[in-house]
């Protein structure tokens, strides 16, 4: 086994409980510089080191202050200083090689290390020329990082043949250094003879001190990557700081687990005449090292053998070329032919790169990174993650500009200029005939001969229905609605039904999976307003040698679509090529008599037959459980699909074939993202199709003929898996196949270390015995003696989305319901012990995990008056996040009453709340819910919190966003949302102000300036990792982590997420409690827990697991009359609960005493238990994990494999350690810009008196402005000051989000240039932004302001002068902006307020915007959102007066505000200006308001019932 | 569910018509009229398929309601029958005799009416036996075990018909001379006539079930006989023993078990006039106890023709709305209109019947009655409110006590509750090995649901017994009750 560097110098805690050191990521700030002057200078390394200080921001310290997370810098071979300061003689520059080693102290075991070396260097035909010392300082290190730091030595070689210089000396070195780590376990940050990087565990400003060679001026370079990290951990790790040996990188790369996979698979493939015998490098992809690090040498691999580095880049991080129709041809040839190649390294990246000569930066796909560049007269230029880290004077720059996403700037250091993506792009894609080669191999379906279609028969559908498993729910529920409408069906309310595992009945193997999902550490992906950037595209067959380039590369099967119909499978199936077949079937099935050991054989021959077809030259296997009868049994699909797909892993074989998979068992989203997953390249669902085909023909379906029924399936089933990667944030699903983005729940860790090697399984489970079992029963009932029992039912029931008696426990069934409400309504404690005792034996019956701990205290008990009371237990509760929309004005005011009497806290959900409720001690609600949609998110909102909540995921659906369907935005509904009646409003899957863990960091200070006094929350959702992420908010200053549990409510979710997306609370609380104590810091954060919480048992061992706050949803809805009807999404809720309807409001029966009553009988039961436990207070219980025991349990026959300790064990922590909350976090308020404001503010907020302050900032001024709106809002509430009572004159680089939340009275105008997120949220105020005096660039052609600009913003205005970058205005419901130019997916989501771009924008202008009027200069129309605009929701149109009235107004305020000579050019010859102009109207947005007016001026109630039906009728509500 | 908002747009309840009173006093036959076309359909379209359809709690045979009413909505009757007959084998008899427990327990009852559940039970089953959907499901292969079971009302037929299809062979001991049980005998025609049992019958028959009608098990063949003879026996004798009343007078004439009156009068309605028969024609009829047989005492009298028809009842008037204590889902007790009660007579409450009186012949001519009073613990006659009313015949519906203990019980050795039913355990197992008990003869007298529920439980448990195991669905454990708190 070769061995890992990464594991050295590091203090990465084992794997041990629930914590797994796999999880920890990282993200970062960083910089790149260069000059194209065409000499080194120690300047540049001066340039690099002060932006990188200016980045501090973006690292993050542990709890030990002096630890960062890591900080390192790239620059060229300093060849002059090194003559000077090693003692021995070096060859010519180029001709030698030199790198920092990372060695162990002891000197012994140093000398026999570099020993080591040199013999390895000897061998590679490298001679040793010496060691250098590095002279380091650790004096300001941090203890954590000083108990782990390395010697620190460098090293020389030179080619020994004296020939080899530069890469081809490198090409050498590379080889030494692989050998190195996989045989000694060396790590060495860099050894090429180009480059060198100095880097460590260190904060961005001790790196030049602790590594004083970086000081002296000998030091000279002409390019320099710098990079600060911000690790989710506080573990140090020496090797793992950035930069690597090629790139920078800021982000994540999602799918790294496949790029890995798929980087071993291909291995064995490797050859490369120009890097010699490969084997003893490998694996290339070294364990322990993180996605930056293996990017990095992979990236390495590719240069070396051969490619450019731009070249490398391209490949692994290609645009989004799949649907862009007006990219260059040669270009979409050069991504079509190398994806055949790899598949993308996807997911955020702001990436720097440089080979020593070239400095580079590209950004991913979707440009979910920031970087912005400034170049001088005099050839600097300066690239970074913000603008501002490095001081020049205005008059010096020549251009600002910022990465776009796909798109590459290079600096070419030895030609001496700038090298645009166009240019560096054409180059690379006419380097071969890519299109030729392409045209010439692929092979596309739709040109294969048609086969002829077979219809099956009812009985043969039906057997086989019964052989899968089939339930009648789920033809009814699932297949039908996706055959008659392609699209997945929606539930509501959670799912409280057993996990798979403690299950009764056999479950599909699927359902032993949870699919991962995004949160913090990088966003998922709105695969619908975002589908430019997605691609379901595959190509099946064999993969090449990847460090080659021939025609033979493309000979592949392409489609379009992962999901294939049973004709498109003959098609594959008859391939044939030079006259013999090229694709062989392996057949699934075994004797099930035989059982478990036929099962095990046939997988062993199922992969032998497989290496037998590729070695006789199949390209091509399809897996097929078909055929299966009365003896012979299908294997799962899953199963046999992982087996072969892991088995040609480790064979070296899976290059050569594409699998696709045959499979009877599939009829789910989640089933066909299991199998991609987990390696298949296509699936067939023929039983699906059939059973929809069958459905049609029988009558079952009106409106559909069975060729459509089966396309829908497809469509359904496809769109899901886009949105089931969405959720992970990954775009294509070439790099989603192999990506096992899947945890497994219940299945034995022998299991999935056999089948599904690499999958993350926390709790054990059953065998493969069991699974065998599963299979002997689901046979049975085909195939069994006994179908004569019940001749009338085909299908077994089901139950798993609605009760039924004969189908699995649900926690909330007619008896619990009854006498939960019954007892609250009639203050009935006895009743309530009937309902909770119901509801914890279900528990017990293996309903729960916590249903499978006992309480085994040794406290004696206590007497229940020595508990605390109820008040004071209450005070730890509060309710849910449900938006007003998603449930009823009544039930949410009931909620938030009764939370206000009894003193817990209730949850405004992501809808915003009205002023009046807002203001009014009774009704409001203390927790104000900030989510993706930013609805109703103002500065008043935000100032009237107690908590301020964050939602990153929600337990239902983590990962996705949300739609409130037009017909559910009442009048009232809109008002609070800011939206238009009638008009459906959109939350995004991602906050787009977080792509990432500082991103998070930024908002919670944003947040926290935004009320200072309010607690800042951060809603997680449990899966595993999720520790690793809470440790990561902790340090990104959250005051409160919320893990929800995967089974919680929701108002509408895709069925598939209802059921398998995270994991149960116990889980992800439990590591969270445990990661958060191993990082040091669970003392500083408050952890709550929420999901399907009913009882106090519940809240007992949710305390004693670490939480020590409680929320609760669906109960006390159920208390106010919820009879879980699981229809929130239909707007029918016929007791009123979840509904805006008013006839069904009425209905509802709810009354805050009853909330009050349930509150108190779970306090009381909470204080029974703990009495028993012996604990007087629930503060003693937090965290005694030790209580619980799972003797008692575990005992029916599928959870003998189920292995708890990992809950309940897991590291061991001393007594005094804080298991709960005990301090503050240190926001450093005080260091606050605004600060500075109030020292000069003097009563001018209270009397409203015209105030001017002048103020210089910088980058790391951020949320300027956020705080002194915020005090302004508290005095002068929701209607400010007049307009420009308080102005902030400002000078410099802004930092992030210049003026968010900032209401009407405050006007900030910035000389010079700022950040994202500017005006973010924007109240009312107004943010103008101005280039600095004395730059002679033109405005509309550089960049002025970052990504993100105006997110959220209800209302102000925004003057930007110059270009802005991604996603502009996004979600604005009510401000007004001008801006000079905008990036990639402008005004999307848009519902309100007036956007004016008056240039260039990016593409997918208008995704999703439902509201509010644009007006944009010169529209490429080719760049607006083709969906909205095929389907006419987005109208584009010419002006009318009272429109040039508004836009002469507007523009002449810009040119105010600004002094843009561009907006004034413009508005000297308005008439063409105005007929450049196009406007971008939203149809329902346009429909409604002429209805509203016209009511209005008819005298008519707008918001009254027959402007309502006028409404639905023109949006069709 | 074709529509979500069905309920919203149909929010009124249509049950089909009854024949004009005038009309259907003249004959025997059931009182509705043919059912409009397209009403159930609609109706059905009311059901919301509820996440928790307590319909489907509420019904003791766990009815897949929403999933049937979805199907009529759709007009789709094959399906339907399939789903309904799942779990039910003999719609036709709770569609029509059912007092619909799930109705109590629909969730649109909370605050619209509920949904005509029973009405699309009887259309399911009616169109399923008019477009010959319904035929005999003969098992693939018999087991050689043979049962005996011991009673042909629902819960006999039921457990009978289920452990026939599973292969078992089985034979339904009826001491009456045609099988059904109080079906056929306790229920008049015009609540259900009795070619539905007869049709259930001939299908059973096809599907092998013997019938050994006219046979007194414990007079014409021993127990010992029947156990050794059978591998398992289920006992299905019913609760039949009425409830006396020991009063002064109860000696007198012309005072009768309702049930010895309703047999007598159903078997003369069956062409089979009896010696004894119990004829009101002309006569002043008082029916002590308000319940279902009360009604259906009053239907025959009056079709009879009897002078009057006086109902006496001991409670109070039960209200017309649910009560505080009974609420949402539970089965409330309520003022009923049964059809019975429409065709004349008068119903009195607060009676508490103290004397019969008669004349020197030794025939009842009348009741004393005195009004009941409520107290702490009980009620009592108000001593001094006695009033006379005449009466020719009196039948006593007060409810039944439990099995005929002549036979059963000393044969067998079977362990008799002190409600007067046989003891057995939650899985309808008696004390002797081998033989279960469903039905009323276990549970007491209950609705016909529970029994043809009960009858399938026992026979899941009798061919797990037989078998080692089962397939067979058990609805109902024999301890589970309507729901309460």
């Amino acid at each position: 086994m070769a061995l890992s560097p990464f594991g050295r110098f590091s203090a990465f805690p084992e794997a041990k409980g629930l914590y797994n050191p796999a999880e920890e990521k990282d993200s970062c700030g960083f910089a790149m510089v260069a000059t194209t002057r065409g000499y080194a200078g120690h300047d540049i390394i001066d340039t690099a080191l002060s932006s990188l200080r200016n980045l501090e921001h973006r690292g993050a310290v542990g709890s030990d202050a002096g630890t960062g997370d890591g900080a390192g810098i790239l620059i060229q071979i300093p060849d002059r200083f090194f003559r000077e300061v090693v003692g021995f003689e070096l060859p010519a520059a180029g001709n030698y090689a030199a790198g920092l080693a990372f060695l162990p102290l002891d000197d012994a075991q140093r000398a026999a290390e570099k020993s080591a070396i040199e013999a390895i260097a000897l061998s590679e035909g490298l001679t040793p020329l010496g060691w250098r010392a590095v002279p380091t300082d650790p004096e300001h290190l941090g203890t954590l990082a000083r108990e782990v730091m390395p010697a620190f030595e460098q090293f020389f070689v030179s080619d020994a043949r004296g020939a080899a210089s530069g890469i081809e000396l490198d090409r050498l070195t590379f080889r030494l250094r692989k050998r190195a780590e996989r045989e000694l376990g060396t790590y060495f940050p860099s050894l090429s003879s180009r480059t060198i990087v100095y880097k460590g565990m260190v904060t961005t400003l001790q790196l030049e001190p602790f590594y004083p060679d970086l000081s002296d001026d000998r030091l000279e370079s002409t390019l320099a990557l710098v990079h600060s990290r911000f690790s989710t951990n506080t573990f140090p790790s020496w090797p793992l700081a950035h930069p690597f040996r090629y790139v920078a990188h800021n982000g994540e790369i999602n799918t790294v687990r496949a790029n890995r996979n798929w980087m071993r698979a291909r291995q064995s493939q490797l050859e490369s005449p120009l890097l010699g015998d490969l084997t003893p490098l490998f694996p290339i992809v070294a364990d322990a090292g993180s996605d930056s690090a293996s990017f990095d040498e992979v990236v390495e691999l590719l240069e070396l053998s051969g490619r450019s580095l731009p070249h490398a880049v391209m490949m692994m991080i290609p645009e989004a070329w799949e649907n862009d129709s007006a990219m260059d041809s040669a270009r979409r040839d050069f991504y079509r032919y190398h994806s055949m190649l790899m598949e993308p390294w996807d997911g955020p990246a702001a990436l720097a790169f440089s080979d020593g000569s070239i400095a580079g930066a590209t950004l991913d796909r979707n440009g979910l990174r920031p970087g912005r560049f400034l170049v001088t007269d005099d050839g600097l230029v300066v690239l970074a993650s913000e603008i501002g880290v490095y001081d020049v004077a205005p008059e010096r720059v020549v251009r600002k500009g910022r990465l776009q996403p796909g798109r590459m700037f290079i600096v070419d250091t030895v030609q001496g200029r700038i090298i645009e993506d166009d240019e560096i792009k054409s180059q690379i894609s006419t380097l071969e005939p890519w299109g030729q080669w392409v045209d010439d191999n692929e092979i596309h379906l739709e040109e294969l001969p048609e086969r002829e279609h077979i219809i099956h028969t009812e009985a043969s559908i039906a057997r086989r229905q019964r052989t899968f498993g089939y339930t009648h729910e789920e033809v009814r529920m699932i297949i039908a609605p996706m055959a008659q409408t392609g699209a997945e069906p929606l539930g509501a309310m959670g799912s409280d039904t057993p996990i798979a595992v403690l299950s009764e009945r056999p479950r599909l193997l699927f359902d032993y999976f949870a699919q991962q999902f995004a949160q913090v550490t990088n966003p998922p992906l709105d695969s619908i307003r975002e589908e430019i950037v997605t691609s379901m595209e595959v190509g099946l067959g064999p993969e090449r040698n990847l460090l080659t380039a021939t025609p033979e590369h493309a000979r592949q099967v392409v489609i379009d679509f992962p999901v294939i119909d049973n004709d498109e499978l003959a098609k594959i199936r008859h391939l044939t090529a030079d006259g013999r077949a090229s694709t062989q079937t392996i057949r699934g099935l075994y004797r099930v008599d035989d059982g478990v050991d036929a099962l095990e054989k046939r997988l062993t021959a199922m992969c032998n037959e497989v290496d037998v077809a590729l070695s006789m030259g199949v390209h091509f296997i399809v897996l097929s459980d078909r055929d299966s009868n009365n003896d012979l049994a299908p294997i799962p699909s899953l199963l046999m699909t992982s087996a072969v797909h892991h088995h040609l892993i480790r064979a070296g074989r899976r290059m050569q074939t594409a699998l696709i998979v045959e499979a009877g068992d599939v009829r789910e989203v989640h089933h066909v993202a299991t199998l991609i997953g987990f390696g298949a390249s296509a699936v067939n669902p023929y039983l699906a199709m059939e059973t929809a085909e069958n459905l049609v023909r029988r009558g079952r379906l009106e409106g559909v003929t069975p060729e459509k029924a089966v396309k829908n399936i497809i469509k359904a089933l496809g769109k899901g898996v886009l949105k089931t990667m969405s959720k992970m944030g990954i775009s294509t699903v070439a790099s989603y196949a192999g990506a096992q983005a899947f945890e497994a729940v219940g299945l034995s860790r022998e299991f999935v270390d056999t089948y599904f090697s690499g999958t993350t399984s926390l709790l054990g489970g059953i065998t493969i015995e069991k699974i065998a079992e599963e299979n002997r029963l689901r046979h049975a009932v085909a195939y069994g003696d006994e179908q004569a029992a019940n001749p009338h039912e085909v299908l077994t029931t089901g139950g798993e989305y609605q009760w039924r008696r004969e189908g699995p426990p649900h926690l909330f069934n007619p008896e619990t319901v009854f006498k939960l409400q019954h007892a609250t309504r009639t203050k009935r404690y006895d009743i309530f012990r009937d309902y909770t005792r119901a509801v914890d034996e279900q528990a017990e019956r293996l309903m729960t995990l916590r249903g499978l701990f006992g309480f085994s205290s040794d406290r004696a008990p206590i007497s229940i008056d020595e508990v605390e009371s109820i008040e004071s237990i209450i005070a730890r509760f509060s309710t849910g996040a449900m938006s007003l929309g998603a449930i009823s004005p009544e039930m949410h005011e009931t909620l938030a009453v009764a939370m206000n009497r009894i003193g817990g806290r209730s949850n405004t959900g992501e809808g915003g709340e009205s002023v009046e409720r807002l203001l009014d001690p009774e009704r409001r609600s203390a927790i104000k819910q900030v989510a993706s949609g930013r609805f109703g998110v103002t500065s008043m909102y935000l100032t009237h919190a107690d908590d301020i909540q964050i939602k990153m995921a929600q337990g239902a659906k983590p990962g996705e966003g949300g739609q409130l369907p037009s017909k559910k935005v009442y009048p009232w509904i809109a008002r609070t949302r800011m939206g238009t009646p009638g008009v459906g409003l959109i939350s995004p899957p991602p906050h787009h102000d977080i792509y990432s863990i500082e991103d998070l960091k930024q908002l919670i200070f944003d947040l926290k300036r935004s009320n200072p006094a309010a607690r800042i929350h951060v809603k997680l959702v449990s899966e595993s990792g999720v520790g690793t992420v809470a440790a990561g908010v902790a340090k990104s200053k959250a005051d409160v982590i919320l893990i929800s549990g995967h089974d919680g409510g929701t108002g509408a979710s895709p069925l598939s997420s209802l059921k398998h997306a995270g994991t149960p609370w116990e889980l992800g609380l439990a590591e969270a409690q445990q990661t958060l104590m191993l990082n040091d810091m669970r003392g500083r954060i408050v952890l709550q827990v929420d999901g399907q919480m009913k009882t106090g048992r519940d809240v007992v061992i949710a305390a004693l697991l670490g939480a020590e706050e409680y929320g609760f949803a669906t109960a006390p809805m159920v208390v106010s009359g919820c009879i879980l009807m699981r229809v929130c999404h239909l707007d029918t809720c016929p007791v009123g609960v979840a509904t805006q309807n008013p006839v069904l409001r009425e209905r509802y029966t709810g009354k805050p005493e009853f909330v009050e009553t349930f509150f108190e009988f779970i306090a009381e039961e909470v204080r029974e238990i703990l009495a028993s436990l012996g604990f007087r207070t629930l503060e003693e219980a937090i965290g005694q994990r030790q209580i619980l025991d799972v003797d008692r349990a575990v005992n029916h026959w599928k959870t003998e494999g189920l292995d708890l300790s990992a809950i309940l064990e897991g590291n061991d922590f001393p007594a005094e350690a804080p298991r709960f909350n005990v301090s503050e976090q240190d926001h450093e308020l005080d260091e606050h810009s605004d600060h500075r404001v109030f020292a000069v503010l003097g009563d001018a907020l209270v009397t409203g008196q015209p105030m001017t302050i002048d103020l210089p900032i910088r980058n790391t001024d951020r949320a300027i402005g956020t705080w002194l709106g915020h005090e302004l809002t508290k005095l002068h509430g929701e209607a400010g000051l007049p307009d420009g009572t308080i102005r902030l004159e400002l000078s410099g680089s802004a930092g992030q989000s210049l003026g968010a939340f900032v209401p009407r009275g405050i006007s900030i105008r910035l000389t010079g240039d700022a950040n994202d997120y500017v005006g973010k949220g924007l109240s009312g105020g107004r943010v103008a932004v101005r280039p600095a005096h004395g730059v002679s660039y033109e405005t509309n052609r550089n960049i002025i302001a970052g990504n993100v600009v105006g997110y959220g913003a209800t209302s102000g205005d925004l003057f930007l002068a110059g270009m802005v970058g991604e996603r502009a205005l996004v979600r604005n419901s009510g401000a007004r902006a001008v801006i000079e130019g905008a990036g990639d997916h402008a005004l999307e989501y848009m519902t309100g307020g007036v956007a004016v771009i008056l240039g260039a924008t990016g593409r997918n202008v208008g995704a999703g915007m439902s509201g509010g009027t644009a007006y944009v200069l010169d529209l490429d129309h080719n760049m607006v959102n083709q969906s909205a605009l095929s389907t006419g929701e987005l109208m584009l149109e010419q002006l009318d007066a009272a429109e040039r009235e508004l836009l002469t107004e507007l523009l002449t305020a810009h040119v105010e505000e600004t002094g843009s000579r561009f907006v004034q050019s413009l508005l000297d010859d308005s008439a063409e200006t105005f007929a450049r102009i196009t406007k971008l109207l939203p149809r329902d947005f346009a429909a409604v308001t002429a209805i509203r007016q016209r009511a209005e001026v008819e005298g008519i109630d707008p918001d009254g019932d027959i402007v309502w039906q006028q409404i639905m009728e023109v949006t069709g509500g | 569910m074709a529509n979500p908002e069905g309920f919203m747009r149909t929010t009124q309840r249509e049950v089909p018509a009854r024949r004009s009173v005038a009309l259907r006093l003249k004959d025997w036959k059931e009182v509705y009229e043919e059912r409009e076309a397209g009403q159930v359909e609609r109706q059905a379209g009311r059901c919301m398929d509820c996440g928790v359809p307590f319909c489907h709690q509420g019904c003791p045979l766990g009815n897949l309601i929403p999933e049937w009413n979805d199907l009529v909505h759709r007009d789709d009757w094959k399906a339907a029958i399939e789903r309904l007959h799942t779990t039910n084998n003999f719609p036709e008899f709770t569609g029509r005799l059912c007092p619909a427990p799930c109705e109590s327990a629909c969730v649109l009852g909370i605050n619209q009416p509920a949904v005509t559940i029973k009405q699309s039970e009887l259309a399911i089953i009616d169109q399923a036996w008019e477009r010959g959907y319904i035929r005999a499901h003969t098992p693939d292969r018999l087991t050689g075990k043979t049962v005996a079971v011991v009673g042909s009302g629902p819960a006999g037929l039921a457990a009978a018909q289920q452990l026939t299809r599973i292969g078992h062979t089985v034979a339904v001991f009826e001491r009456d001379e045609t099988a059904g049980g109080l079906l056929r005998f306790g229920i008049p025609d015009f609540k259900m006539e009795k070619r539905h049992i007869d049709r259930r019958l001939a299908q059973m028959e096809e599907e092998g079930t013997r019938f050994r009608t006219g046979v007194t098990v414990g007079v014409d063949i021993s127990w010992d006989d029947l156990r050794s003879r059978y591998d398992a026996v289920i006992v299905a004798t019913g609760a039949p023993v009425g409830r006396d009343l020991q009063i002064p007078g109860r000696e007198l004439s012309g005072i009768h078990f309702a049930m010895d009156y309703l047999v007598r009068s159903n078997r003369a309605v069956s062409g089979n006039t009896p010696a004894d028969l119990i004829d009101a024609a002309g006569k002043h009829v008082i029916i002590l106890g308000g319940g279902d047989t009360g009604a259906d005492c009053i239907g025959t009298a009056l079709r009879q023709g009897a002078a009057s028809v006086t109902t006496l009842a001991i409670g109070k008037q039960p209200p017309h709305e649910r009560s505080a204590n009974q609420p949402w889902p539970m089965d409330p007790t309520l003022f009923e209109v049964q059809s019975a009660h429409e065709e004349g007579g008068v119903r009195q409450y607060l009676a508490s019947t103290v004397e019969f009186v008669g004349d020197a012949a030794g025939n009842v001519t009348g009741v004393k009655v005195a009004e009941t009073e409520y107290f702490e613990g009980g009620r009592r006659p108000i001593p001094g409110s006695e009033t006379e009313i005449p009466a020719d015949l009196v039948f006593l519906a007060l409810g039944f006590t439990g099995v005929e203990q002549d036979t059963v019980v000393p044969q067998l050795g079977l362990d008799i509750t002190t409600r007067g039913v046989v003891g057995r355990s939650k899985h309808f197992e008696t004390n002797v090995p081998g033989v279960f008990v469903a039905g009323d003869a276990g549970r007491g007298a209950s609705l016909i649901v529970w029994a043809i529920a009960e009858g399938r439980a026992a026979a899941a448990r009798a061919d797990q017994y037989l078998s080692g195991r089962t397939e067979l669905p058990a609805p109902v454990l024999a301890t589970d009750t309507p729901i309460h708190f």
